[in-house]
This record gives C-alpha cells, sequence and structure tokens, in this order.
C-alpha cells in the first residue's frame, strides 16, 4: 500500500511538472504577503541609502589616501544584507508561525523539493532587488565621490561597470547578498523560530569582524578575517590592495558559499527528518 | 415570589495586587526551556568572545612597550606582567618625555622666563615641516626626574596659546596666539609649600594667574627650569573602518631669555638632559641646549601627557573593553528572549488569557518589563564579570591598560545596566509590533548595528559617530576604558574604544528611547484589541 500523496505523484506528474507545480505554489505565497515586497525594498533603500552616506562622509586629501572607492561606494551592504536574511528567515519561519508547514508539506510532500523551490525563489528575489541596489550604489558613488577628492588627480577614475575590477565588485555584492539569503534560509530551515534564527544569522555574521578588530596577534585577526562568512565575502568588493587581503576576491565569496552551503545542509536533515 | 440571590462562589477571591502580577510573570518566564537556555547562550556567548579576544590578543612572545618606546621581547613570569609604562600621580598611565634644563630649588620660591620663538621641524604631509599643535615649550617644577612623578608647568604651545598643565592630566589655558618675537609671551611660576601658581603676560608689567594647583607630598628640594616637548605628529583621512593614518616623530626648538628666579638655588650652572632617557633618533636638527648672553635654545621631543589607548596611542592597546567585545552577541541573544517574553503571547493566543486575569494592561506591560529587565541584569552582570575576569586571566603577563577600580566598575556594572534596559526597550518594542521578526531586526538594527559597523570594514567614522549619538548603542559607551584629552592629539574613534558621549550621557540616550517606546507600547496595548 502506498500513501496517497505519493501515489498522486508517481501516477499524474512527472518530476519536471512536480516541480515547477511547487515553485508555483512558493511563489504565490511569497507574492501575495505584503511584507515580501516591502522588505525587497527596504534592504535595496537601506544599502543605497547607507552606501551614499559613506560616500558623503569619506574624504581623499591632497596627501593622497589609500580607500577603495568601489567598496565605499558599495558600503550599505553590510546593513543591507540584515533585511536580507530577514526576508529569507520569513519564508521559512513564516509557515511554522501559522502551521501553514504542515498544508505546504501534505500538498507536497517532497520535503527537500518544497526547500529547493523556496531556496530559488528567494534567491531570483534577492538577486533581482540587489541588482538594481547595487547599480544605484554605483551610479551614486559615481556621483559624489569625486566631490570629495576622489579625482582622477588623486588616481581615481570615475566608478564605472567597464573597469574589471569594478565589475566583479558589483556582481559579487549581488552574489553576497544571495549567498547570505540563503544561509539564513538554511538556519531558518533548521532552528524554525524567526527571532532565533535572524539572531544566529546576523551574530554569526558580525561576530567576525568585532573579534577580528581587537584581536592584536595578527596571526589570529588574519585567520578569523578568513572563515568569517561577512568577512571573507565582503573581500570581493576589494578593488585596491588586494594582495594584502587575507584571501583573494572569488576565494573570500567560496567560503561564504560554503557556510550558506553548509547551512542549506542543515536545513534539508531536520526538515527530512523531524516532524514538522 | 422567591427572590434569586446570585451566585457566590464558595471560594476566596484571590488577590489581584501586582505582587501577584509579577509572580505569575515570572513563573511564565522561568517555565519555558528555550527562554532560560537563551539567557545562558547570552552569558556564554559574551563571556566566551571575551576571552577568545582576549587570546587572540595576548601576545605569544610577551614582547612588552617599555617606557621608551621601544620593543624588545621579556621573558614570561614577573618582568612581563607589571606596567612597562610609568603611572602619574593619579594613577593614571603617562607619557613622561622632554627635554629638561633644571637646576634644584629648595623651599618656596620662583622662576620667571620670557618665551621669543617656538619652531617645529617634523617633516609633516608632502615633506613641508609642521609645528604640532601641542608642542611644549616653557617652565616647570617637578618633583624629581624620576618619570611618573608630580609636576606643574607654564608653556606656550604650538597652536593652543599659553597652558598651565600640571600632574598630566589637568590643564587650564592662559593667554592665546602663536609665540614670536614680535609678541613673546612671559611665563612665570612660583612654589609656596605644596602650591604651585602659575603666571602668563604678553609684556613683562602686567601678569595674570592663570591657576593655582596643589601638589600633595612635593618634596622641599624640586628640580625646576626649562622644558621642552613635541609629539608625535599624526595625520588621518576618514574612510572605512579605523581610516588611514600617517604618523611622524617631531622635534622642537624654543628661544629662551629673561631667566629670573627667587629663592634658594644652590647649584651654580644649569643641567640639561632628557627625562626618560627618550629623544628623537635621525631626522633633522640635534635635541640639547645651549647657552648664550642669557638667552638659552632649547631642542626636544617627546610628550608630558596622559597615554592613550588604541592602536596610534602610545599605551597599551589592550583595555578591559576588549574583553566585553560579545556584549554585541549577548544583546542579540537577550533581545531574542525579550521577544518571544512578548510575541508568543500573541501567537499562542494566551495574551487573552493574561488580559482577562489582569484587565490593567499598563500592569501586565510593567510586570513584564521589571521581569525581563531584572534577568537581563543579572544575565548581563554574570556575562560581563566573566567576560573581564576571565579575560585578565587568559592576558595574564600582555600589558593591559590599568583602569581605576571605579572605572572597571562602571564598565561592568553599566553592560550589565544596558543589557537591562535593552531588554525592556526589545518587550517594549516587541509590544508595538506584535510580529518577532520584525521587532528583532528593529532591535538589532537600532542597538547592535551602529556599533558593529563602526569596526573595520565598517562604514567611515563620521557615520558611525553620529550614528553612535542618535541611536540606542550610545550607550555602549558606558563601556569606554579611558576618558578622551583634549590636549593629546590622537584618533579618537569608536573601534579604539572613543564613544562620540559620554558613558552616562550615552546611556541616558538609551533610557530615553526606552521610556519613549515604552509609552507607545502601553497606548497601543490599551487601544489595539489583543
Amino acid at each position: 500500500m502506498s500513501l496517497p500523496g505519493a501515489g498522486l505523484t508517481e501516477a499524474g506528474l512527472s518530476r519536471a511538472r512536480y516541480g515547477s507545480q511547487t515553485l508555483h505554489a512558493e511563489w504565490t505565497k511569497l507574492r501575495t504577503l505584503a511584507s515580501t515586497g516591502w522588505l525587497l525594498l527596504a534592504a535595496a533603500g537601506l544599502t543605497v541609502g547607507l552606501s551614499a552616506v559613506a560616500d558623503a562622509a569619506a574624504s581623499c586629501p591632497a596627501g593622497g589616501c589609500q580607500a577603495d572607492p568601489a567598496k565605499l561606494s558599495l558600503a550599505g551592504v553590510q546593513a543591507g544584507q540584515a533585511v536580507v536574511a530577514v526576508i529569507a528567515v520569513l519564508a521559512v519561519s513564516g509557515e511554522y508561525s501559522t502551521g501553514m508547514i504542515r498544508i505546504t508539506l501534505t500538498a507536497m510532500p517532497r520535503r527537500l523539493t518544497v526547500l529547493t523551490a523556496k531556496a530559488a525563489l528567494i534567491a531570483g528575489l534577492v538577486l533581482a532587488a540587489s541588482a538594481v541596489a547595487v547599480l544605484a550604489c554605483l551610479l551614486a558613488g559615481r556621483l559624489i565621490l569625486p566631490g570629495h577628492g576622489f579625482t582622477a588627480a588623486h588616481r581615481y577614475p570615475p566608478l564605472s561597470l567597464g573597469d574589471g575590477p569594478v565589475l566583479r565588485a558589483a556582481c559579487g555584492s549581488v552574489l553576497y547578498l544571495a549567498l547570505i539569503a540563503l544561509l539564513s534560509l538554511g538556519v531558518a530551515t533548521a532552528v524554525r523560530e524567526a527571532a532565533v534564527a535572524i539572531g544566529l544569522v546576523l551574530g554569526l555574521l558580525y561576530l567576525f569582524p568585532v573579534v577580528a578588530s581587537v584581536a592584536a596577534n595578527p596571526h589570529w585577526q588574519r585567520h578569523l578575517e578568513q572563515i568569517g562568512p561577512m568577512t571573507a565575502g565582503l573581500d570581493i568588493q576589494a578593488t585596491t590592495g588586494l594582495s594584502s587581503l587575507p584571501l583573494t576576491p572569488w576565494q573570500g565569496l567560496g567560503v561564504l558559499a560554503a557556510w550558506a552551503a553548509g547551512a542549506l545542509l542543515a536545513g534539508a536533515l531536520v526538515l527530512r527528518w523531524r516532524d514538522a | 415570589m422567591t427572590t434569586a440571590t446570585p451566585y457566590r462562589s464558595p471560594l476566596r477571591a484571590g488577590r489581584d495586587g501586582f505582587g501577584q502580577l509579577l509572580h505569575a510573570e515570572w513563573t511564565k518566564f522561568r517555565t519555558v526551556r528555550g527562554w532560560v537556555i537563551g539567557m545562558i547562550v547570552a552569558i556564554l556567548v559574551t563571556a566566551g568572545l571575551g576571552l577568545l579576544a582576549a587570546k587572540a590578543s595576548a601576545n605569544p612572545s610577551c614582547t612588552t612597550q617599555t617606557s621608551s618606546g621601544q620593543q624588545g621581547p621579556v621573558q614570561h613570569g614577573a618582568a612581563c606582567g607589571g606596567p612597562t609604562f610609568p603611572l602619574g600621580p593619579n594613577g593614571v598611565p603617562v607619557k613622561d618625555e622632554f627635554y629638561f634644563v633644571r637646576q634644584p630649588l629648595v623651599g618656596n620660591g620662583s622662576i620667571t622666563v620670557r618665551v621669543t620663538a617656538l619652531t617645529g621641524t617634523a617633516p609633516g604631509p608632502g615633506g613641508q615641516f609642521v609645528l604640532p599643535p601641542w608642542s611644549k615649550a616653557g617652565i616647570i617644577i617637578k618633583d624629581g626626574t624620576s618619570q611618573g612623578s608630580a609636576y606643574a608647568a607654564m608653556m606656550a604651545t604650538g597652536g593652543n596659546g599659553v597652558r598651565m598643565q600640571w600632574n598630566y592630566t589637568g590643564d587650564t589655558a592662559g593667554l592665546p596666539g602663536v609665540v614670536s618675537a614680535a609678541s613673546p609671551r612671559f611665563l612665570r611660576l612660583s612654589r609656596d609649600g605644596d602650591t604651585i601658581t602659575g603666571y602668563d603676560s604678553a609684556d613683562g608689567a602686567h601678569w595674570t594667574r592663570v591657576g593655582t594647583v596643589a601638589l600633595a607630598g612635593l618634596q622641599s628640594t624640586v628640580q625646576a627650569g626649562l622644558f621642552v616637548a613635541s609629539p608625535n605628529y599624526t595625520v588621518y583621512s576618514a574612510s572605512l573602518g579605523s581610516g588611514s593614518e600617517s604618523s611622524s616623530g617631531t622635534r622642537s626648538t624654543a628661544v629662551f631669555d629673561d631667566v629670573s628666579r627667587t629663592g634658594t638655588w644652590p647649584a651654580s650652572a644649569w643641567t640639561g638632559g632628557y627625562v626618560g632617557g627618550g629623544g628623537l633618533e635621525g631626522g633633522p636638527g640635534n635635541d640639547g641646549y645651549h647657552q648664550a648672553a642669557g638667552q638659552f635654545t632649547v631642542t626636544g621631543s617627546g610628550d608630558i601627557a596622559p597615554l592613550i589607548t588604541g592602536a596610534l596611542g602610545d599605551g597599551p592597546n589592550i583595555t578591559i573593553r576588549d574583553y566585553l567585545i560579545g556584549t554585541f552577541a549577548g544583546l542579540i541573544a537577550v533581545a531574542v528572549v525579550a521577544t518571544m517574553f512578548m510575541t508568543s503571547e500573541y501567537r499562542r493566543g494566551l495574551i487573552r488569557t493574561t488580559l482577562a486575569a489582569s484587565p490593567h494592561r499598563g500592569r501586565v506591560l510593567a510586570a513584564k518589563a521589571i521581569v525581563i529587565g531584572s534577568a537581563a541584569f543579572v544575565v548581563g552582570l554574570a556575562a560581563a564579570a566573566g567576560a573581564v575576569i576571565g579575560g585578565k586571566e587568559v592576558a595574564r603577563g600582555t600589558p593591559v591598560f590599568p583602569e581605576p577600580w571605579p572605572t572597571e566598575l562602571r564598565i561592568i556594572v553599566g553592560t550589565a545596566a544596558l543589557v537591562a534596559v535593552a531588554a525592556v526597550l526589545t518587550l517594549a518594542v516587541a509590544t508595538i509590533v506584535r510580529r518577532s521578526a520584525t521587532a528583532i531586526l528593529i532591535v538589532i538594527v537600532i542597538l547592535v548595528i551602529p556599533d558593529v559597523l563602526s569596526f573595520p570594514p565598517g562604514l567611515p567614522t563620521g557615520v558611525t559617530d553620529w550614528l553612535l549619538r542618535v541611536t540606542p548603542a550610545a550607550a555602549l559607551a558606558l563601556q569606554q576604558p579611558a576618558p578622551q584629552y583634549h590636549q593629546v592629539q590622537a584618533n579618537y574613534i569608536p573601534s579604539s574604544g572613543y564613544y562620540p558621549l559620554g558613558p552616562w550621557t550615552g546611556f541616558a540616550v538609551l533610557c530615553a528611547w526606552t521610556v519613549l517606546a515604552l509609552a507607545a507600547a502601553v497606548y497601543l496595548l490599551r487601544r489595539r484589541d489583543a
């Protein structure tokens, strides 16, 4: 005897069709929540706003400076990521707090397919929103920074996506935010409670830069910066002084990807084996 | 006809005082296993991160900074543990290096000079020579020539006019303006017992008293004479995190004449030399003094000032605040519990039972605030005390900025108070928004992120400075380990432990936000349906 749900899947739907229906169901849930749109807007707004403030607060005096204009104009990502984390957490914990998860898993008994669909949708939404935000950040940097001493005379050409490192910083920041969303999704699936998941994710992100900054021992400092998801991941924004980074930009993003994969794996295991 | 008597329960009515309400809320708090675990996690992460920071700051070879600024490996043990910088008469670590042209003075007396020039020879940015604003040239009465001894001095400075300074931290302004041959400055110090009075004058005829200070326990014979000190010249540029800076040693030269003295001066000639065995190595010019026809030309470097902590200060980089670096993680854990203390009432529908049992909604919130605030205070106190005591143990042998005990007490108890008030603020925010995700996000954004972003990579200092004034995160100033001195040029930034607001002002900002949020929470709790 087979379960009715499983029988239906095998009899009526191919694997691909089942997947696309799961995706559609998840999309409907996300789309019809008012909070998703507002939070995406808030994430983009916070990223752009704080980046513009950082641009306006920077200065490059006549004697020269070691500032990295691409990194500076993308500084808001450090705060925007908090909202991105909340978007991803709510997509999962909202189901648990309302009991919706039981209906979801009854309708779509393949739990990992549900998680994959959620991850794909959240990553897609965050990619789209952060692409807009990052472009706006670069535009703001291009407009504001020359007024603060970042001019060609000080060896700072205007920010342009035609410049290889700047393009890498921009694309990398978009990917960074998407990976933060996946990390948060994995953590939220594992712990289920929204407040705990948000606390865990933000604690994990901000822990490494704070502890590394007080580590007077350079050996420790370097290691802490290499393993932290935020410190390593944000290496992707560097366009100057690459040789002094603890990791190369893409290696750094790889560390964050490993954290995200680990969190998703933990989430998948809990979802698969624990009662909803 | 019979009249129906209304039903009366045979049970005695329960009391519904505030004590019962507190007891009910305490029972709710203590019986949810996850919340108790959350509070224990708060203690463990705060103290654990403190130990990690202490371990990461401990220098494996135990290289200590000697008082003359040279780095040298020191053996583990007693030699490694003690402070290697002088302490001033009031216990603060000080820098005490300057060129001193002196004679002993026995008993009461005075010394008067005219300063006609003060020039600097520090190569600044772009190679031009600069005069540090706090280069000092003048007269000093000092309790012996050992570093850290008591003193009082009158001086002309590079950019801050005439000052009277004493015992490293004291500073009073005299005549403004820059010294030159056209506008010289007359300075006078006179000793009467333990009391030293400083005067200044622009013409040598009309004198103004700048200040009178008491140097406790001043010996009968003191060293008095002319001195020059010239601190490092540092340039900062605002950028991400700590910004970039460059620092270079400087040397200043002053010209004195019209030296006159009263009292008993038994020595027949002046002696020149460095206090603290310092002096700038290399660079243009030479330290020393030259005397001809009543005119003294004195050149020196160094400083007579309190030490500053942080990367660019001369003092030890490590303060006990570094052991409290995990406060942000503990705050997040406590905020999560405080959020759920309120939002789970809404999620489970328990709020309807709570409000049916106690219809005074404001009192329910007050009871919840007292319970969560007290629990958070205990958690904060245990976490801060554990982090500081454990951190000191782990970092044994590494020079740590010494704290007077009132400061240490303020840092530990202040951290506990900060955690307690933050928990009440979180409770109020959770009452207003009712959803745990929104509440925890708001609290983390206003309370934790402003401080976290002051660490590199982070935001430019100008932005974090402003954020740490207006957001509840201003209360983290309670952890400031050392005061900011206007008479010492240094990079006073939050990541080095210097907050834009004072400890108690910053705490007041957090309390003001909490009162506002509580008022809004009470209003909304009364007005809205549960």
